[in-house]
Formats: structure tokens, C-alpha cells, sequence
């Protein structure tokens, strides 16, 4: 065993330790606790565990190569996923705190007066979460293997009994409070080697202002200049432009922050603090720590952007360093000498590139690349670790408390006594952790795809029902039904059309469909469209049908306004 | 109208501009200044950084931060106006 294994091993057992440890001391005694941690959570820890929550394995190990190979266009993510926290706080956490329910479908199914609305919310949030948390469970097998050279299944086994322990045990207040474990060793693994990086390229040790300051070579070039050339030089686009259409990034970066708002694991942590104020609070806080993160994933992007190209390209093949020839054994690095010249040919026209780069090489590489010591490398592994489990158990949450709390105790058996529906709980949560590791194990060649998937239904279904909910007095049910339904199965038609090119023979037909999207707005993007679409549906409809019952109006009025808070109640 | 629902009006008006102001801040910063007016703003420089590059992936961001802390704010407020506030 070298080094790295050793660090690696010491620091996954230590971090798994903790969580462990965290779990028996916050085991969930009631179904309040087993849902929203009892509703007494600090605005600080909420907003910890937000952020773990929010942050998944793709945006610890993947934003930064998706940004280093997209340049300017990666700002869709980067804007996308952090804007949506300002429609949290200020259009819907601090209204769905004073509503005081358990669930997303609660909210929905109460407000809209109607079992046919939460069972139509109750399957969005199942949609949304399984597809969800099935790349989580890959991401940690990916993680156990390239680290700790075990297969990718035990890797997944591992992960699932671990999640298993504490999700089932700790419900919402075990998980909460390991979340906020899991950030502290997240954001500590991510910033120390952009931190070493920034100083070795740039001298500053920010590297939110590193990746704008000239090269420590004294040349006085600034990097991003260097790298816009570099960039022209190969042909492909200079990095500070991209080559997304206007109207796209505009249409992919509201999806993306829309359905961030409408997601439900993450709406749910907002019903665990204790008042109105602290919702708005705990809202601001998460996302100051998810830009922690942000801001520095595109810097970096560039550092290892331009470190990639100055190491390979136009080198002699036989010269590269140790790395390169590690992590060609895991297929995520790949050259074919196509002109038999010995060297690295790496250039934008795929007939004379001889490079394949995996962007997830980016992270995962990076500080191998950079020659930082092995406790760093292995301290990238528990990091993305905590990354994948925090995000995993919180859709987890969503998934049990959909079933249990929505399906069996509010649709099917009302008269289930608390116990009853703690053990049902339970049993569904450790459900959900075998369907999610089979998915990790056996994983649908689509879920990458299906991930951009589930933020565009989030965007397409619950975001306009919830908005006309709290905005709209007179929105009734009705309306936000057939908005929801239209918006949903809009947006999975275009997806199925334009994704996976179902109706035009399949995958290989997508490309050449391009041509054809609406209003030039890609599959990713149209999350927006169908969000549009639900709005004008469900306001139409309204027009022509009953207005929602006078006490359902008085629940609208009354939780526009914070005081009176009752703690979160069942039913 | 009773006194109680006046009050609830009002202060509802009062969080409607609020919400107007701070979501057009927070629409210019992202969509104006990092995606529609990139081009433009691309032409001044902040040291290395390209305005409008920079507002697409570190600017637009900050204020979005600081968006919710000003929020929280002026709530903060605006229920102690009302009486509303829990503490």
C-alpha cells in the first residue's frame, strides 16, 4: 500500500466514524423528529446542512471539469444552482415554514384542497428523488474504486449500509446533524488544494481572486489571458466566451434555478427550523456556504484548464509524468497516437485529437497534477464521499416521507397511530436505500440525462403550484392541477423527443434534431418553457372554475403573515 | 375590513416591494449583467477578469448572497413594524 491508500483509508474510516458516532447519539424518537429533526434546528446548522445537502457528488467531483471544458458557458451552473436560493428565501421558505406541514405534497395537497393533487405531487417528488439518488450511489462507488481500488458494487454496498445506519435510525435528525459533518470535511477537501493551487500558479492565496491575477512567472501575463490563448491556439473557443447560444444560457440558467427552488429535499430542510425568521435566516446561510464552493470551482476550472494543456500538449508521449499514466488505467485519460509522431496531439478537431480527457479527471486528478502531498489526495476522497452520502440521504428523507407520511398515513390508512407511522417510515427509508444502491449498482445508461430530468420537472411542476399557492389567493385547484399535469408532461415529452429522440428512431437521431428545438432552447433548458406553460395553464383554467373554499383563502392569508408560528404538526 | 386584516395588507404591500426591488437586483446581476450584456461588459476589465465573465461566474453570485442578508434585513424590520415578530 503507498501513501495516498494509507491517508485515504485513515481519512474515509475517520469522517465514517463520525457520522456513525452522530447517528446514535441523534436517534429519532418521534415521527416530527423522523421527518423535520423536531423542528428546533439551529439557523446555522440548517444552513450547514443545506449546503451538504444541496451539494452533491456532481458538484464536488464534476462542476469543475464540466466548467474547465465549457469555459464561459459553465456559468449556466454556476449561476443556475446558486440563484435559485434567493426564490427560496424570498418566495417560498419563510411561507412554507408558517404553513407548517411535514412535506412538499403536504403543502400541495392542503392548499389545493384536493388527495389528487399530493398523489400528483407525491409522484413528482418520487420521480425527482429516485433519479436523483441513484448518481449519488454511483458517485460513492466511483469514489471507493478509483481510491481505494475496491469494486465499484462494494463500494456501493458500503455506501448504502452506511446511509442505511443513519437515515434509518436518525430520520431527518440524524441526517441533519451529520450533514453539518459532512459539510465541514466537504468544504475543507475542496478549498485546501484550489488554495495550495492559486499560490503554486498565481501567488495569491485566494484563489476567488487568483484565477484573475497574473502568472507567478513573472511574465506579468494574466492567467485568464494566457488561457484564452492557449484555448485559440488548439481551436476550440476562448475560454472567457463559449459557444452556447444566448437565449440557451438564459433558458438552461432559470430552469436550473427554478427547479433548485422547487426541489423537494431541498424545500423540506426549510420546515426544520423553529420560526419564520429563521427560515429567511438559515436560507441566507446556506447559500454563503454553497458559494464558498462555487466561487471557487471556476477558478479551479482554469488552473487545471491551463495546467492540463501546458503538461500534455505538443509533449513527447514517453515523457509525461507518473499521474498520467495512472489514471490512464482507469480509462478517464486516454492517447492515441494517430500521426505515429510520439507526441501528444491535443487540439479541438476531433480527426486530429489525439487526447480524451474525462472532466471528472479535473478534481479527481488535480492535485496529483499540481504534486501536492498524498494526505491532500486522500482528503479529495472523503470529500466526495461526504458529498455523495449527504445528498443521498437527504433525497432519501424525501422518498420515506413521501410514502409513509403522504401515501399510507394521509391517502391510504388514516387512522395509523404514530408509532405505526414512525415504523413505516423507517421501513420505506430502508427501502428506498436498497432501490437506490440496485440503481448504483445496475445504473440506467440515462442518468446523467435523467438528472437534468428531474430539475426540469421540478421547475415544470411544483415551482408554479407552489408560487400560485402563496401568491395567487384565488389559484384553486383546478388550475394548479392541470398546470401541474400540463408543465410535467410537456416537459417530459420534449425530453423524450429531443433527449432521446424516442419518437425519430432513437439516440443517434438527437444531434441531427437540433435544428429543430423550439425557439432554439436545448432539452436542459426547457424546464423554463414548460414552467411558463404551467403558469399560463393554471391561471387560464382558474378563470373558468370555482374559487377555492373560504378557509382555504383564510390558510393563504394566514401564512403570508410570520407571528403564531405553530411548530410543524401532522394531522 | 377588520383592523387585524388591514394590518395584514399592509404589511403584505410593504414585503410585495420588497420582493420587487430585490428581484430585480438579482435579475439584473445574472441575466443582464453575466448573460445579455455580457458581450458588452466584456469590454471593461477588473484586472484579469472580463466584467462580464466575471459577473457570469464570481459577481452574480456575491450579490446573491447579498440579496438574502439585505432581505433578511429589512423583514427583520418590517415585522417588528407590524408586530409580527416572534421574539
Amino acid at each position: 500500500m503507498n501513501d495516498v491508500q494509507i491517508w485515504t483509508y485513515v481519512l474515509v474510516a475517520l469522517s465514517f466514524g463520525l457520522y456513525i458516532g452522530i447517528a446514535i447519539w441523534s436517534r429519532a424518537g418521534s415521527t416530527k423528529e423522523f421527518y423535520v429533526a423536531g423542528g428546533g434546528v439551529s439557523p446555522l446548522a440548517n444552513g450547514m446542512a443545506t449546503a451538504a445537502d444541496w451539494m452533491s457528488a456532481a458538484s464536488f467531483i464534476s462542476m469543475a471539469g464540466i466548467i474547465s471544458f465549457a469555459g464561459y458557458d459553465g456559468a449556466v451552473y454556476l449561476m443556475g444552482w446558486t440563484g435559485g436560493y434567493v426564490l427560496l428565501a424570498l418566495l417560498l421558505a419563510p411561507y412554507l415554514r408558517k404553513f407548517g406541514k411535514f412535506t412538499v405534497p403536504d403543502f400541495i395537497g392542503e392548499r389545493y384542497y384536493s388527495k389528487t393533487a399530493r398523489v400528483v405531487a407525491v409522484f413528482c417528488a418520487l420521480i425527482v428523488s429516485f433519479t436523483y439518488v441513484a448518481g449519488q450511489m454511483r458517485g460513492v462507488g466511483i469514489v471507493f474504486s478509483r481510491y481505494l481500488e475496491v469494486d465499484i458494487n462494494t463500494g456501493v454496498v458500503i455506501g448504502m449500509v452506511i446511509v442505511l445506519f443513519y437515515a434509518v435510525l436518525g430520520g431527518m435528525k440524524g441526517i441533519t446533524y451529520t450533514q453539518v459533518a459532512q459539510y465541514c470535511v466537504l468544504i475543507f477537501a475542496f478549498m485546501v488544494p484550489a488554495i495550495f493551487i492559486s499560490i503554486q500558479m498565481t501567488g495569491n492565496p485566494i484563489p476567488q481572486l487568483g484565477f484573475g491575477d497574473t502568472l507567478s512567472d513573472g511574465s506579468g501575463t494574466y492567467l485568464l489571458d494566457k488561457l484564452d490563448g492557449l484555448s485559440e491556439e488548439l481551436g476550440f473557443a476562448a475560454y472567457t466566451d463559449g459557444s452556447k447560444s444566448t437565449i440557451d444560457v438564459f433558458a438552461i440558467t432559470l430552469a436550473l434555478m427554478v427547479g433548485t427552488a422547487g426541489l423537494p429535499h431541498v424545500i423540506v430542510r426549510f420546515f426544520t427550523v423553529k420560526r419564520v425568521r429563521d427560515a429567511r435566516k438559515s436560507a441566507g446561510l446556506a447559500l454563503l456556504f454553497i458559494a464558498i464552493l462555487y466561487t471557487t470551482a471556476p477558478a479551479v476550472a482554469v488552473f487545471a484548464r491551463t495546467n492540463l494543456i501546458e503538461t500534455v500538449s505538443g509533449k513527447e508521449y514517453t515523457n509525461m509524468p507518473e499521474w498520467f499514466s495512472r489514471w490512464e488505467k482507469t480509462g478517464l485519460i486516454a492517447h492515441e497516437d494517430k500521426n505515429g509522431d510520439g507526441k501528444i496531439q491535443y487540439v479541438a478537431a476531433p480527426e486530429v485529437n489525439e487526447l480524451t480527457v474525462d472532466r471528472d479527471i479535473m478534481v479527481l486528478a488535480n492535485p496529483e497534477i499540481a504534486d501536492l502531498p498524498a494526505w491532500v489526495i486522500g482528503l479529495i476522497a472523503a470529500g466526495g464521499l461526504a458529498a455523495a452520502l449527504s445528498t443521498a440521504a437527504g433525497l432519501l428523507l424525501v422518498i420515506s416521507s413521501s410514502v409513509s407520511h403522504d401515501l399510507i398515513k394521509n391517502v391510504l390508512k388514516p387512522d395509523l397511530s404514530e408509532k405505526g407511522e414512525l415504523w413505516a417510515a423507517r421501513i420505506s427509508a430502508a427501502l428506498a436505500v436498497v432501490v437506490a444502491g440496485y440503481f448504483g449498482i445496475n445504473p440506467p445508461g440515462f442518468v446523467a440525462a435523467v438528472v437534468a430530468l428531474a430539475f426540469g420537472l421540478a421547475a415544470a411542476s411544483f415551482f408554479p403550484a407552489i408560487i400560485l399557492g402563496i401568491f395567487y389567493k384565488k389559484m384553486n385547484s383546478k388550475g394548479a392541477i392541470s398546470g401541474m399535469v400540463v408543465g410535467l408532461c410537456l416537459m417530459l415529452f420534449y425530453m423524450l423527443k429531443f433527449k432521446f429522440g424516442i419518437f425519430d428512431g432513437g439516440k443517434e437521431a438527437v444531434s441531427d434534431l437540433q435544428e429543430s428545438w423550439w425557439f432554439g432552447v436545448s432539452p436542459e433548458g426547457f424546464g423554463t418553457i414548460a414552467m411558463l406553460v404551467n403558469f399560463i395553464v393554471a391561471i387560464a383554467v382558474n378563470q373558468f372554475t370555482a374559487e377555492p373554499p373560504e378557509e382555504v383563502q383564510e390558510i393563504v392569508e394566514n401564512i403570508r403573515v410570520p407571528s403564531g408560528t405553530g411548530d410543524a404538526v401532522g394531522h | 375590513m377588520s383592523e387585524k386584516q388591514k394590518k395584514a395588507t399592509a404589511y403584505w404591500r410593504e414585503n410585495l416591494k420588497y420582493l420587487v426591488i430585490l428581484l430585480s437586483i438579482w435579475f439584473l446581476v445574472s441575466y443582464g449583467a453575466g448573460i445579455l450584456f455580457k458581450d458588452a461588459l466584456n469590454n471593461i476589465r477588473m484586472g484579469g477578469f472580463k466584467l462580464g465573465f466575471w459577473f457570469a461566474q464570481q459577481g452574480s453570485i456575491y450579490v446573491f448572497v447579498i440579496l438574502i442578508f439585505v432581505y433578511v434585513r429589512l423583514m427583520n424590520k418590517l415585522d417588528k413594524k407590524y408586530g409580527y415578530n416572534e421574539d
